[in-house]
C-alpha cells in the first residue's frame, strides 16, 4: 500500500501539533504541578517569574536547554544517548489514534486500541536502556524497578480497555466515542465502573507517578533510572513524563468519560477538560501519600488488580452476550 | 573510561585490575566478604535519605539488604578535642554544634557536668527556664523527625507542615536565646536571658495550637494506610537488643522499657512535674513512630506545667562564675534526656584553665550501631524506614 500525499502531509503536520502539544502541556503541567503542590503545602510556589510565576516553567526548560549534558566516564555511549529519545518519540506516535473532535482526529485508524498498547510498551524499553547505559547501580535498580513495575501494570491496564471494547464493540477510538452519550451518565464510567477503578490505579503505575514512582523513588535510588541524566536528557524523560500523562487521561477520557463529547456543544474542548481533571488527580495524590514499597505494589496488581480484571471483563462479556 | 591525550596511562594500574580499584578502603574491604552475585551498593554520603553525611555500605542481593554497616567520620569536627584546648565557658556555644536539632539538651548536660562538679546551685526561676527551653526544643525535634521521615517514606508534604511548627517554636525559644539553630543561653549557675511577657503569651498560644494540629497529624498522616503498611512490622527490635547496644530514648522506650532520665534520675526540676513516659508496646518502625509522637504531647504537658507555676527570682547564683571560671580539679558525670536518648558529659578536670579531658556520649552513635542488625534481610526500601526511625543526627554520631 502506497501512502499518498494527503495522508502523508497528514501525518507531518499532526505530529508537528503534538509535538507542540506536548511542549505546551509540559510547561503547563509543571506550572500547576508546582502551584499545586504549593497550595497543598501552604505556600505560594512559584510566583517570581512573570506575573503569578507563569513564565517559570518556560525559564527552568532554558535552563534545561542551556545545561551542560555531564555522562559518566564507563557509561554505554549509544545507550545513554539513544534512552532519552526512545523515551519521547513512542509518545509522540501514540496521540494519532486520540480522536480530539468530531471531526478532528490527527490518524484514524480503525483499530487504534492496538496501537496505543503497543507503542506504550515501547516506554519502558527507554527506562531499561537509560539504567543500564548510566552504569550507574541506582539507575540499574530504578530501572528494573521500572520493567517490573510497567509489565505488570500493563495487564490490567489492557483488561480495563478491553472490557470497554467488549462493551462498544469496535476497537476504533473514534466509534467507542461516539457510542457513549453526552452527559455524564451516558458514558462508559456509568456502566463500567470497576474497569475505570482499575484503570486509574494502573494510570498511576504506568506513569511512575507517586505513590508509584518506584523506578525513581529519590529517598531510596537518588533518581532512579535517570540518576546520571542532566540538561536536556533528563528534560527528554521530563518531557515524556508529562506527555505520558496526558496520554493516559486522554484514554481514560475516550474510554470511560464520553471523550469529546460533553453537555451543550461537543469538542476537544471536552476531552482536554476531563484529561486536565485526571492530571490534577494524579498530581493531588502524588503530594498527599508516601510511597508504597516495591512488593506491596506488585502484590496490588497481581492480588487483586489482575483478578478483578479478569472477573470484570469476563461479566462483560457474559452480559453483552447475553443483551445483543 | 575516555583517555584524552593528557592522561597517563596508570603505572600502578597493572597491580589491580580497574575493577578492583573502584570505591576506597571501606568499600573494598566491605566487597572482599560478599557473597557471589551480590550488589555493593554505597548510600551517602550525598544521599537523600541519610539527612547529611551518613554513609552506608550496603550488600545487596536483588533487593534484599544482606548486610549493611555505616561509615563515619563524614562529619567529624573534634567537639571532643576543641573541650580540651577551650576553657569551659569558651565550649558552651560548641554543644549546640554537636546536635542542632536538640541544642539546649547538650547545653544542660555540660553546663550541668560543670555544675555539679565545681558545686553550683541553680536558682529555681532558671531551672524552671531551662526545663520550658529543652522541652520545646525537643518537641521542635521531634516534628523535624516526623516530616523527615515520612519524606524518607515519599510522601513529601508533611515536612513542610513540621517546619511551620518548628519555625513558631524558633520564633519562640528566639526570645530567650537569641538564636534559632544553634541556641546556647545556659551559664554555668543559671541562664542569661529572663523570660519576658511575649514569651510567656507566645507559648500559651502555641499549646493548644499544636495540640490540635497533632490531631490532624494523626488523621492525615499516622492513620494513612500506606504508612502503615511501610512501618508496622519493619525493623523489629527487641529490648535486649537495644541493651546490648546501648540504645537510649524513644527507641528503648519503643520496645517497652520506660527508661527516661528525666525521671529515672531526675535532674534540674523535672521531678515537679507531672508526665508520663510513653513506652510503645512493640518496637517496629511505627512504635518508634508513635513513642515519638507520643512524646511531643509528654513535652507539651511539661511546658505547660512549667510555664503555669513560674517562680519569680533570679535567673542567675549569687556570684556566679565569670568568664576566667576554672573548673576544680575532680572527675564528674552528668546526663540528661535528649531527644534522642542519654546524653552524657563526662567531665575530668586537673584544676587547670581548661578540663582536661571532655567525653561526650551521644545518643545517636549506640542508636546507629542497631542499624546493622534491623536491616538484615529487609528490602531497601525498609532499611531506609529503619534509619529514617532512628532518627539520626549526624554531628552527634561523628562529633
Amino acid at each position: 500500500m502506497f501512502l499518498s500525499l494527503a495522508v502523508f502531509v497528514q501525518i507531518i503536520v499532526a505530529v508537528l501539533l503534538i509535538i507542540g502539544l506536548m511542549v505546551a502541556n509540559a510547561v503547563a503541567m509543571v506550572y500547576m504541578e508546582r502551584k499545586v503542590a504549593g497550595f497543598i503545602q501552604r505556600r505560594p510556589g512559584p510566583y517570581e517569574v512573570g506575573p503569578r510565576g507563569t513564565l517559570q516553567a518556560v525559564c527552568d526548560s532554558m535552563k534545561l536547554l542551556a545545561k551542560q549534558i555531564y555522562r559518566p566516564g564507563n557509561a554505554d555511549l549509544i545507550l545513554y544517548y539513544l534512552a532519552p529519545i526512545l523515551a519521547f518519540f513512542p509518545v509522540l506516535l501514540l496521540f494519532l489514534p486520540i480522536p480530539f473532535g468530531p471531526y478532528l482526529t490527527p490518524l484514524p485508524v480503525n483499530d487504534g486500541v492496538v496501537l496505543i498498547l503497543a507503542f506504550a510498551g515501547l516506554g519502558v524499553l527507554s527506562n531499561l536502556l537509560a539504567g543500564w547505559g548510566s552504569s550507574n547501580k541506582y539507575s540499574l535498580l530504578g530501572a528494573a524497578r521500572a520493567v517490573a513495575q510497567t509489565v505488570a501494570y500493563e495487564i490490567p491496564m489492557i483488561l480495563a480497555l478491553l472490557a470497554v471494547v467488549l462493551l462498544s464493540g469496535s476497537m476504533d477510538l473514534k466509534s467507542i466515542t461516539e457510542q457513549q452519550g453526552q452527559w455524564p451518565w451516558e458514558w462508559n464510567v456509568v456502566l463500567q465502573p470497576l474497569a475505570f477503578f482499575i484503570y486509574l490505579i494502573s494510570l498511576v503505575a504506568e506513569t511512575n507517578r507517586a505513590p508509584f514512582d518506584l523506578p525513581e523513588a529519590e529517598s531510596e535510588l537518588t533518581a532512579g533510572f535517570h540518576t546520571e541524566y542532566s540538561g536536556m536528557g533528563f528534560a527528554l524523560f521530563f518531557l515524556s513524563e508529562y506527555a505520558n500523562m496526558l496520554l493516559v487521561s486522554f484514554v481514560a477520557a475516550v474510554f470511560f468519560l464520553g471523550g469529546y463529547r460533553g453537555p451543550i456543544a461537543d469538542g476537544f474542548w471536552w476531552l482536554f477538560i476531563k484529561a486536565y481533571l485526571l492530571m490534577f488527580f494524579m498530581v493531588w495524590i502524588r503530594w498527599t501519600f508516601p510511597r508504597v514499597r516495591f512488593d506491596q505494589l506488585l502484590n496490588l496488581n497481581w492480588r487483586w488488580l489482575l483478578p478483578l480484571g479478569l472477573l470484570n471483563l469476563w461479566l462483560t462479556a457474559i452480559v453483552t452476550k447475553l443483551l445483543v | 573510561m575516555t583517555s584524552g591525550p593528557l592522561n597517563m596511562v596508570n603505572p600502578f594500574a597493572v597491580l589491580e585490575s580497574p575493577g578492583t580499584l573502584a570505591g576506597d578502603f571501606y568499600a573494598r574491604s566491605f566487597e572482599k566478604k560478599a557473597g557471589p552475585n551480590r550488589v555493593i551498593l554505597n548510600l551517602g554520603p550525598q544521599h537523600p535519605s541519610t539527612h547529611g553525611v551518613l554513609r552506608v555500605l550496603v550488600e545487596l542481593d536483588g533487593e534484599y539488604v544482606v548486610r549493611a554497616e555505616p561509615v563515619l567520620g563524614y562529619l567529624h569536627r573534634m567537639h571532643e578535642k576543641m573541650g580540651e584546648v577551650k576553657t569551659p565557658w569558651q565550649y558552651i556555644p560548641n554543644m549546640g554544634r554537636v546536635d542542632y536539632l536538640h541544642p539546649l539538651a547538650w547545653n544542660w548536660a555540660f553546663v550541668g557536668a560543670a555544675e555539679k562538679l565545681a558545686g553550683l546551685t541553680v536558682p529555681e526561676r532558671a531551672e524552671y527556664l531551662r526545663v520550658i527551653g529543652c522541652e520545646l526544643n525537643r518537641i521542635g525535634s521531634h516534628l523535624l523527625w516526623w516530616g523527615a521521615f515520612v519524606m524518607d517514606l515519599g510522601g513529601f508534604t508533611p515536612i513542610l507542615y513540621a517546619f511551620e511548627e518548628r519555625e513558631k517554636i524558633n520564633d519562640i525559644l528566639q526570645i530567650i536565646t537569641g538564636s534559632r539553630l544553634t541556641m546556647a543561653n545556659f551559664r554555668f549557675g543559671g541562664v542569661i536571658t529572663d523570660a519576658d511577657d511575649r514569651f510567656i503569651g507566645l507559648i500559651q498560644e502555641f499549646i493548644p495550637y499544636l495540640r490540635k494540629r497533632l490531631v490532624m497529624y494523626k488523621g492525615l498522616v499516622t492513620d494513612n494506610v500506606i504508612l502503615r503498611r511501610r512501618l508496622e512490622g519493619i525493623g523489629p527490635m527487641d529490648v535486649d537488643l537495644c541493651q546490648r547496644y546501648g540504645a537510649t530514648g524513644p527507641i528503648l522506650r519503643a520496645a517497652g522499657l520506660p527508661r527516661d532520665l528525666r525521671k529515672d534520675c531526675p535532674y534540674g526540676v523535672y521531678p515537679k512535674f507531672n508526665f508520663p513516659i510513653p513506652s510503645g508496646p512493640v518496637n517496629d518502625s511505627f512504635g518508634r513512630y508513635l513513642v515519638r509522637l507520643k512524646e511531643i504531647e509528654t513535652s507539651l504537658d511539661i511546658v505547660e506545667q512549667a510555664v503555669n507555676s513560674l517562680p519569680n527570682g533570679p535567673i542567675m547564683m549569687d556570684k556566679a562564675p565569670k568568664v576566667s571560671f576554672k573548673l576544680p580539679a575532680g572527675e564528674t558525670y552528668f546526663a540528661v534526656e535528649g531527644a534522642r536518648g542519654q546524653i552524657g558529659v563526662h567531665l575530668v578536670s586537673d584544676g587547670g584553665k581548661n578540663p582536661y579531658r571532655v567525653k561526650l556520649r551521644a545518643p545517636g552513635f549506640s542508636n546507629l550501631s542497631l542499624f546493622a542488625e534491623a536491616a538484615k534481610g529487609s528490602l531497601l526500601a525498609d532499611a531506609i524506614a529503619i534509619l529514617g526511625s532512628l532518627d539520626l543526627v549526624i554531628p552527634e554520631i561523628d562529633r
